[in-house]
């Protein structure tokens, strides 16, 4: 089993003697089986996480942006408002369905579905820690990106099934800005591959370390321009401000949800919100050193040689650590992405096809090649590794 | 172990299938609770409260047509170029990187001249400009 989650269960005794238990007791290999138990119970375990992280993702948005502009901001439902997010929940499933007399029926149903469907399946690759993480493709940040792209077309079909034409509009301008800054994000994640030599996601990782210098974002000055490009694109492409366009308020009403009411509405603002803590945990894990623990703390391998813990206890708690390390750099970044939506004012549609076409893109092809170039010339070596190189031999002369 | 193991798509197809069970769950749940009154203006579309005009579905500006085009050219790229790019440290460290590298360079410059002359036709511009070369031969006339 290649998979990450069960392959770490599987290091247990317990887990293979249960497998050789069942298989006796069905009369056939159980090792399937148990394996997708596992993974229903940890796809389980993350949608409920990831739901959670989106709900507070709005509790947050309305505290942060509350506190940017000096008001309270939500405080009635639950200890400081924690529950605001539930409430919200309860009412959208409270409100009454309504789907306009000449909308495409099938296609209206169909958008807000498309758009969860593409956000959480792209959740079965994002590395949470090495040894938590449901499927290790071979083709990860592909599969990643791919899956991510469902997102613009469930925002264009929203916007037309509804025949209306602030949806119209808003899905118009939502696919386009969608496809368009795919490309630099794209370009700028290509850049990445070229210096770890792989698709998964742990090869990515692993060519990191735990501490900043080993990061891929200190590797050179490309990849670290690069990150400024990835991450300006996966905010246009998450629609979120200054890049909210689509759903801009003030001139398209609400954009392509402008006819969505009650869960439908909710289903496409649960997808925006996990979607952010997506593009977040792949910023980290490209440039930021994923789930890297410094000084190996994340293997345990340490905790086992200076404490003389057990093995499986050391591993363990390494992989909180990971956990930990991974959840704490998305949420910074998710931070981030908040703040600057209540800082910046949203561009014209013109500055947006502009930025992207005529800044990020051609910076995105110069970083790609400038990564290939220093990979060539360099070896390899990041930038670090050299200056500590030229430091070490020039003392030497002297 | 073959190569090709499907079993480590277990979680994708699970992923999925939750996605449709979250989706489908809250809008039947909602569908036994919540209230439905549907009313001929209510089924409208919004237009600020103007009764609408005509359909959406119209004709629709060009300008989005030939931000697709030049985005297909560009997708097409960069999933061409995401094979090269996984095994270029691995031909790099048996002395082959140079080759792979003069192929990214021509692959790549292929692409550039292709962005240099949509910029140069003015294609990359939201507000095409009406300059000399497409002023509208109309007022020219007048």
């Amino acid at each position: 089993m290649n998979s990450t989650v069960v392959s770490y269960f599987s290091q247990s005794n317990e887990l293979t003697s249960l497998i050789a238990g069942l298989s006796k007791l069905l009369g056939f290999d159980a090792s399937s089986l148990v394996a997708f138990i596992i993974f229903a119970i940890f796809a389980g375990i993350i949608v409920a996480v990831m739901a959670t992280i989106g709900g507070l993702g709005t509790y947050a948005e309305r505290k942060i942006s509350a506190d940017l502009q000096a008001r309270i901001g939500p405080n009635r439902v639950g200890p400081f408002g924690l529950l605001q997010f539930l409430a919200d929940g309860v009412k959208m499933i409270l409100k009454e369905d309504i789907i306009t007399s000449n909308a495409d029926k099938f296609t209206f149903n169909l958008a807000p579905v498309l758009c969860l469907v593409g956000v959480f399946a792209t959740l079965a690759v994002v590395p949470y820690s090495s040894g938590f993480m449901l499927a290790d493709l071979n083709v990860g940040i592909f599969y990643l990106v791919g899956m991510a792209s469902l997102v613009g077309v469930g925002v264009f079909l929203g916007g037309y099934a509804s025949n209306s034409k602030w949806s119209m509009l808003g899905g118009m301008r939502g696919a386009s800005q969608i496809i368009s800054y795919e490309i630099p994000a794209t370009l700028s994640i290509i850049a990445i591959v070229l210096l770890a030599g792989g698709l998964s996601m742990k090869t990515l990782i692993n060519g990191q370390g735990g501490a900043p210098q080993d990061w891929y974002l200190f590797h050179n000055p490309f990849a670290f321009m690069g990150f400024f490009v990835y991450f300006i694109s996966a905010l246009a492409e998450t629609n979120r401000a200054p890049f909210d366009l689509p759903e801009a308020e003030s001139e398209l009403v609400s954009g392509y949800h402008t006819e969505y009411t009650g869960m439908k509405f909710g289903l496409f603002a649960l997808a925006e919100y996990i979607e952010v803590f997506v593009v977040c945990g792949v910023a980290v894990a490209l440039f930021l050193g994923g789930y890297k623990v410094p000084f190996d703390l994340g293997s345990g391998q340490i905790l086992v040689e200076k404490l003389g813990l057990d093995g499986m206890i050391a591993q363990n708690i390494g992989q909180f650590l990971e956990l930990g390390s991974f959840f704490t750099k998305t949420l910074i970044l998710y931070y981030v992405v908040i703040w600057v939506r209540w800082t910046l004012p949203r561009l014209r549609v013109d500055q947006l096809m502009t930025l992207c076409w005529k800044y990020l893109t051609p910076i995105a092809l110069f970083n790609l090649i400038g990564c290939a170039v220093w990979m060539y010339a360099f070896n390899g070596k990041s930038i670090f590794t050299l200056l500590f190189h030229a430091a070490a031999s020039g003392g030497g002369h002297h | 172990m073959s190569t090709l193991n499907l079993d480590v798509y277990m979680p994708v197809v699970i992923l999925i299938a939750l996605a449709l069970l979250v989706a489908g769950g809250s809008l039947f749940l909602g569908s036994l609770i919540r209230p439905q009154h549907p009313n001929k203006l209510k089924d409208t579309a919004y237009e600020c409260g103007e009764e609408p005009v005509g359909t959406a579905w119209a004709n629709f500006n060009v300008r989005f047509y030939v931000i697709a085009l030049i985005f297909i050219i560009f997708d097409v790229e960069s999933a061409l170029m995401f094979p090269v790019a996984a095994v270029f440290k691995r031909f790099n460290e048996i002395g082959l990187g140079g080759t792979l590298l003069m192929s990214i360079l021509t692959f790549t410059l292929v692409l550039v001249a292709g962005i240099v002359y949509c910029w140069k036709k003015g294609d990359l511009d939201w507000v095409k400009s009406f300059n000399q070369t497409n002023q509208p031969t109309i007022a020219r006339k007048e």
